[in-house]
């Protein structure tokens, strides 16, 4: 069976073939972050791929992480092409390096994981906390359910988190 | 973790092929006609240009997002019959790659000349980045990650990079804008250029904002186009109308790690050029220095400075400074662009570089210098608007092709004899 749902509007739906990403946003339903980790290099890896990126293993786990991390880079949109998205400019593409796996297996490498910034209760970042995010801000994982069985992962500010006296963002508010 | 790199091409076929023949219609927001029509065109331009028949033009190949017509119909359409064809999926870093696959199946035996093309209503028909189109459709399981946070775009796919870029090194939205600038003066001596104004730095700052760090005019020009160029040995380009554009090396669709989703392998503020960087000039003989004119792909700006620094003419995090400094300007050590590139030329997914720099090699860029009797141009390297854009005594030119963050080709060329 397919899992279907909806986000913003938008209907979503998860193939029955596709089996990794139907892992990852069902544990994301269950208010979960897991990534799979190759049961023999031990490197985690994200997004779903069929196969361990360093080693060719198709052998997995879902192993869970703490969904912390840092803002590694981002993009602030403020022309949406998407019609769900245009109520909602400026949004934030965020690309989040989490805190496992940092600089593994080389310098510069990481665990990232893209998503938009979100408020707690989970509908996307008002102008107002979008420009308090930038390179360096602490953000953790949120989920917005997107039917019964899965959701979307999204980042918040993390609060009980030591923040940047004042994250890198673009010079040009 | 850097790999060695082998090269594979053997050194004894640099400058065993040449580009001989180069067409295209014009760059338009509205062509009213087909891809099917653009692509004849182009094709006949192009074989017409290098002055060999129809009939000795006996391969083909295109490269399309499925928004174009295939070789058959083009090639049935002139009445050529083919020995070799095919048509293949992808826009940007698709050229320098064909080039190479030409010059593979005319060594193979397979066919003698190959005319390469690109056909696409840019504008009217199909826009990159699905501009107002799949909203419908369920989102798949892949799709999440992209259409469900709302990243479709090209500019949004890339800003990650973008935006490191300036973190890492601290280059500057006015540096950066100089690109557009810089190119809008080389497209002000270009008949040919969709937008012919020169604009400013400023200009583009308060353009409005697509999505950080792009501004409206840090990105390119949209446009419908038929393009083409020929590519056949340097023997039989003897037979040909003009000083052919020998070709030195080709790199095609490198890769950095994790090409798939370049973000996950760092620095993502590097791009594939650091890589191609390794197989191009070692085959091609010469270094960045050598060069007199570049082509480095320009769907942004930012697209421009990052290849032109991973390939090595200026030290990695100097890409700011070059573009900026006054080097990639005509008149400059090493101009960039000459036609005004996808920002302001047209938006072709690269070939309209490729022949820009095919003139320029033969020292015959259309430009608004008047031609003498015997039709041959008479350049006056006076780069005001309006003028001139032949760079002087050009004898090498680099194309630098962009495809994503995580994947180029590039393409070195000499002027033959």
């Amino acid at each position: 069976m397919g899992l279907s749902g909806e986000y913003l509007g938008m209907p979503v739906l998860i193939d029955d073939l596709d089996k990794d990403n139907q892992a990852f946003y069902r544990y994301c339903g269950q208010n979960e972050l897991r990534v799979q980790e190759c049961l023999d290099c031990r490197l985690k890896r994200l997004p779903p791929t069929s196969a361990c990126p360093f080693c060719a293993s198709e052998r997995v786990q879902w192993s869970p992480v703490s969904g912390r991390g840092t803002v590694y880079s981002y993009g602030e949109v403020h022309h949406a092409i998407q019609g769900a998205f245009r109520s909602h400019v400026p949004y934030h593409l965020l690309l989040v390096e989490l805190d496992e796996q940092k600089d593994i297996p080389n310098q510069y490498d990481g665990l990232r994981l893209q998503g938009n910034l979100a408020e707690v209760d989970g509908s996307l970042a008002t102008s107002e906390t979008v420009k308090r995010v930038g390179i360096g801000t602490r953000v953790k994982v949120s989920f917005k359910q997107m039917g019964d069985q899965i959701a979307m992962p999204l980042w918040v500010i993390d609060e009980d988190s030591t923040q940047p006296e004042a994250p890198w963002r673009y010079p040009i508010e | 973790m850097v790999q060695e790199i082998n090269s594979s091409t053997e050194k004894y076929l640099r400058g065993k092929y040449s580009i001989v023949g180069v067409g295209e219609t014009g760059y338009t927001r509205g062509s009213g006609v087909t891809t099917r029509v653009l692509g004849t065109r182009a094709v006949r331009a192009a074989v017409e240009d290098s002055g060999l028949a129809m009939s000795d033009v006996d391969g083909m190949l295109s490269y399309s997002f499925n928004d174009s017509t295939p070789s058959p119909t083009i090639a049935g359409d002139l009445g050529m019959r083919l020995n070799f064809h095919m048509d293949v999926y992808g826009g940007g870093s698709s050229i320098e790659a064909l080039v190479g696959i030409a010059i593979g199946v005319i060594e193979a035996g397979m066919c003698k000349t190959v005319v390469i093309y690109r056909a696409m209503n840019g504008f009217s028909q199909v826009r990159i980045g699905g501009t107002g189109r799949g909203g419908q459709s369920s989102i798949s399981g892949d799709g999440l990650f992209t259409r469900g946070i709302g990243l479709m775009s090209a500019g949004q796919m890339f800003c990650h990079t973008f935006m490191r870029h300036m973190y890492d090194y601290g280059t500057t939205p006015e540096q950066v804008a100089s690109v557009k600038s810089i190119h809008s003066e080389h497209a002000s001596n270009n008949p040919k250029a969709f937008y012919k104004n020169r604009v400013s730095v400023d200009d583009v700052l308060a353009s409005r904002m697509i999505v950080k760090p792009l501004h409206l005019l840090d990105c390119c020009v949209e446009t419908d186009n038929g393009t083409a160029i020929v590519v056949t040995s340097t023997d039989r380009a003897k037979d040909c109308k003009h000083v052919p554009a020998v070709i030195q090396a080709v790199v095609g669709r490198c890769m950095k790690p994790r090409s798939d989703m370049h973000y996950q392998s760092g620095p993502i503020s590097t791009v594939a050029g650091h890589y191609a960087k390794d197989l191009l000039w070692p085959n091609a003989g010469v270094g960045p220095e050598d060069i007199d004119v570049t082509g480095s792909y320009d769907a942004f700006t930012f697209t421009t400075m990052l290849q032109l620094e991973d390939y090595g003419f200026c030290k990695k995090g100097e890409g700011g400074d070059y573009v900026s400094s006054g080097v990639i300007r005509l008149g400059g050590e090493r101009p960039n662009n000459t036609s005004g590139g996808h920002l302001c030329e047209g938006y072709t997914h690269g070939i309209n570089m490729v022949i820009e720099n095919v003139r320029q090699l033969r020292h015959d860029v259309d430009d608004y210098c008047p031609r003498d009797a015997n039709g041959v141009v008479q350049h006056s390297y006076d780069y005001s608007e309006g003028g001139c854009r032949q760079v002087k005594d050009v004898e090498l030119t680099a194309n630098l092709g962009w495809g994503t963050p995580g994947m180029g080709s590039a393409m070195v060329m000499a002027r033959g004899t």
